[in-house]
């Protein structure tokens, strides 16, 4: 049975419920007419039916239902009194509900409507109409301008106190374009004087968005009236030409955080204005990099509207990349070299030494990571492919396609970007052949002809995001589903999530396409990209929305190179964790292992994670310490424990790759050399986690 | 993983659909019949959100999130009224008593996927 007709089924049979539970409270109030609470127990069934009604589509239900509410609501406040006639108004109400309930509306209309004049005529006061609430507005279709806002958000103390969480603002604000936000620190008191429940942060964000402002207000919607929030478009690409944009001066005195003649005193001097601002104390550190920010996400809009096509005049010279490996293979060595003279300084204790060590790790590190800049190429380089492969889809499926690129200039690691290619051709092939329905489907469910997929690039701290978007029909669960049960993949009892459900398909051997066609549905697919996709450190998310579209979202590492890593001891041996993959570290001692009867699962917070010991992993033998630590790792999107001996600390780990002979060594993916020289393994925590699980899987 | 959301509502039909609505989305539903069963739920199960409908039997919408922000655990979980009164007076009334947002009945399942995303993520 659809759900729709399952719930109407059950919105019939609670709402006779309810008509029987209103009947008699109606008639017990017939005997005592003042009380309440038989008031508000009318009330509320009313409000149900009401309220259930609207959902379930029984429309002339809610808006009868909403006059006899509108009414015992003011007899609930004191304002009308329940007088018998209006009691028999209720009864006969509670009767032409009854017959709505069960399909005879049209001929009780006349009843209907002479109840609710009776109704009205009890309850002198206009009603007012009932207002529709507002559809969410539809997304901005593609191509249409974009502008840049300035936003100001600063929320009263008492914010966090409702519940709210303005992190997840930004997250919002985020999604409807590129944002940067600054936090405003100067009104932090000092720590003794600090509420720690108390919001002292405001925030200036500066957003290039193509929906308009009352999409902004949205986001804010629930935090008006807590926080003065201005809105103010700053660029337009349509309206405002080109050119420069304000100096930081002008911007300032726009946001009223600085007075002219302020800035006028200020540029007799000769130091960057924004720097001379903050030592005179009129502005904060903070308020000029917001200005600053603003003016380089507004200039660079307009760069790009100027100059597109137009490359930089940046001069540049050729390099061949065995050159660039050959680099950075020795920046790792010194990397390497000078952690072991950091950890000789340290033991030695010597001041003269130390101060030469941590010079050395400044350097090092900037060396590091000028170095790793070298490498990065603009993902914008490989989208041109896309653009041609898209139209030869198109014109070979008789589909109208249309591909828009965003962030092209995001720049990533060129092995990565070499790597992408085919994992990408095969994702646009995928949203393009079965993704995107024939032109005449489309034209039937309402969609426009001409179907969008999006290639989008970002930044997010190390990461860089890709998503190939479409709007197409979206990935059918039941098919995904029946399929899956059918290959003996999935059990035909299990309840999986519709998250759960999509990554089937980025199992070995999945396809649901009907027909085999030259372009993709060979069964060798999503599990290929999914691999290479992790060979790259990466991993891969999928969302989908039926007849919106699909996303796909791919998270990779800015580089290969180096990783940031958590350092673990296990026995004598040291290892390191990938830190992207880490979420937190926890203790665990013999007692809770015992508690467990021999499951290997903790209890964090109230929450049961599963957890693999290292020890026995690797065979490690000897005692086991009295206190052992945990590292939580995020693992194909379920959280798994590591039992190590102890976390060593975080670890800048110069990634060796391991030889050929050792390709086939499950469990790890290279190693690392740590500062005293010993080698410590970099472990594979999804393909442990899998193996793990596959062995319990055997013994149950 | 997934979080969890508890649901207070006296209506079977909408408690059903809350919970369909939301599993489909992934998160995990508890639900109660009212304010106060939803009480003793908080107790019990890690909860992330918390939508409540105004008008129960017991303890009303208002007076669960009075509770709520009361309690130590809890005081800072976001909660979401469900109104069919679109006046402002009801808004006005659930945010004094600390509700975090609210969404107005008859609403789609998309409708309230969004603001549970702009709360919870």
């Amino acid at each position: 049975m659809h759900p729709t007709d399952h719930f109407a089924a059950l919105y019939r049979e609670e709402a006779g419920e309810r008509l029987v539970e209103l009947e008699e409270t109606l008639l017990e109030l017939e005997g005592s007419p003042d009380d309440l609470e038989l008031v508000g127990k009318a009330f509320r069934a009313m409000h149900t039916i009401k309220g259930s009604a609207a959902m379930f589509a029984f429309d002339e239900i809610a808006a009868f239902t909403h006059e006899m509410e509108t009414v015992f609501d003011r007899v609930r406040s004191g304002a009308l009194s329940a007088t018998p006639a209006l009691i028999r108004h209720a009864l006969r109400g509670k009767d032409a509900i009854r017959a709505m309930l069960d399909g005879r509306s049209a001929e009780t209309e006349a009843e209907r409507r002479a109840i609710v004049e009776a109704f009205r005529a009890c309850s002198p006061r206009s009603v007012a109409p009932r207002t529709t609430p507002s559809k969410p507005a539809p997304a901005a279709s593609q191509g249409q301008p974009s502008r840049t806002y300035r936003i100001g958000f600063r929320p009263a103390l008492d914010l966090l106190q409702n519940g709210t969480n303005p992190l997840m603002l930004f997250e919002e604000l985020r999604a409807l374009g590129s944002c940067q936000v600054i936090a405003h620190k100067s009104k932090v008191p000092p720590l003794e004087e600090l509420d720690p429940e108390s919001c002292h942060l405001f925030w200036d964000m500066v957003l290039t968005t193509q929906r308009d402002e009352n999409a902004i207000r949205d986001v804010f919607i629930f935090v008006e009236g807590r926080c003065e929030l201005t809105i103010a478009v700053v660029d337009d690409s349509l309206h405002s030409g080109g050119g420069d944009y304000k100096k930081i001066g002008e911007i300032l005195v726009e946001r009223g955080q600085v007075t002219e003649d302020q800035i006028r005193a200020t540029l007799e001097a000769q130091k960057p204005l924004g720097e001379m601002l903050v030592d005179m104390g009129v502005v904060t550190h903070e308020a000029v990099h917001a200005a600053a920010v603003e003016q380089k996400v507004v200039r660079e809009a307009r760069a790009k509207r100027d100059g597109a096509g137009q490359a930089a005049e940046a001069s540049s010279i050729r390099v061949t990349t065995e050159k660039l490996d050959a680099l950075v293979n020795l920046v790792g060595e010194l990397v390497i070299a000078q952690a072991r003279l950091g950890q000789i300084a340290l033991d030695r204790d010597d001041a003269e030494l130390l101060n030469v060590a941590e010079v050395m790790e400044r350097v090092s590190a900037s060396l590091r990571d000028t170095t790793l800049n070298i490498r990065m190429v603009p993902i914008g380089t490989t989208f041109s492919r896309f653009k041609r492969l898209v139209h030869d889809l198109s014109a070979e499926m008789g589909k109208d396609i249309d591909l828009v690129t965003d962030g092209a200039e995001t720049e990533l690691d060129k092995t990565v970007i070499d790597r992408l290619g085919d994992p990408l051709i095969h994702l646009i092939r995928n949203s393009c052949d079965h993704g995107i329905e024939a032109p005449s489907v489309r034209a039937a469910a309402g969609k426009p002809v001409r179907a969008t997929v999006q290639i989008s690039a970002y930044y997010s701290g190390a990461n860089v995001f890709l998503e190939i978007k479409d709007d197409g029909k979206g990935l059918d669960v039941e098919a995904i589903r029946a399929k899956a049960i059918a290959q003996h993949l999935l059990d035909p009892d299990a309840k999986p999530s519709e998250k759960e459900i999509f990554n089937l398909i980025f199992l070995p051997g999945f396809s649901t396409a009907q027909k085999v066609s030259n372009l993709s549905g060979r069964g060798v697919g999503m599990d290929v990209v999914k691999r290479a996709i992790e060979a790259l450190r990466g991993n891969i998310e999928v969302e989908s929305a039926p007849g919106r579209g699909t996303t796909i979202r791919l998270k990779l590492p800015l580089t290969l190179a180096i990783i940031e890593g958590l350092l673990v001891a296990v026995g004598d041996a040291h290892y390191v964790l990938p830190m992207s993959l880490v979420e937190e570290c926890v203790e665990i001692t013999q007692e809770d292992m015992k508690r467990a009867h021999g499951n290997q699962f903790a209890s964090v917070r109230g929450e049961i994670v599963p957890y693999v010991c290292l020890r026995s992993w690797f065979g490690v033998d000897g005692a086991r310490p009295p206190i052992e630590q945990i590292a939580i790792a995020n693992t194909d999107g379920v959280r798994v424990g590591f039992v190590v001996d102890h976390v060593v600390g975080q670890h800048q780990t110069v990634i060796k790759t391991l030889g050929n002979i050792y390709e086939d060594v499950e469990g790890m993916s290279g190693a690392t050399i740590l500062g005293n020289g010993t080698v410590a393994l970099i472990l594979d925590l999804p393909s442990i986690a899998r193996s793990a699980a596959a062995a319990s899987a055997r013994l149950h | 993983m997934a979080k969890s959301i508890l649901t207070a509502d006296d209506s079977i039909s909408i408690r059903q659909l809350l919970k369909y609505v939301l599993e489909g989305a992934g998160y995990g539903v508890v639900d109660a019949v009212d304010g106060k069963d939803a009480l003793a739920k908080l107790v019990v199960s890690p909860v992330h959100l918390i939508i409540t409908d105004l008008h129960m039997p017991n303890l009303d919408g208002l007076e669960l999130i009075k509770a709520v922000r009361a309690s130590p655990a809890h005081r800072f979980t976001p909660c979401l009224m469900v109104t069919t009164e679109t006046h402002d007076d009801k808004k006005q009334a659930g945010r004094a008593a600390g509700a975090t947002g609210w969404i107005v009945k008859p609403f789609v399942p998309d409708q309230l996927l969004a603001i549970v995303k702009k709360l919870i993520g």
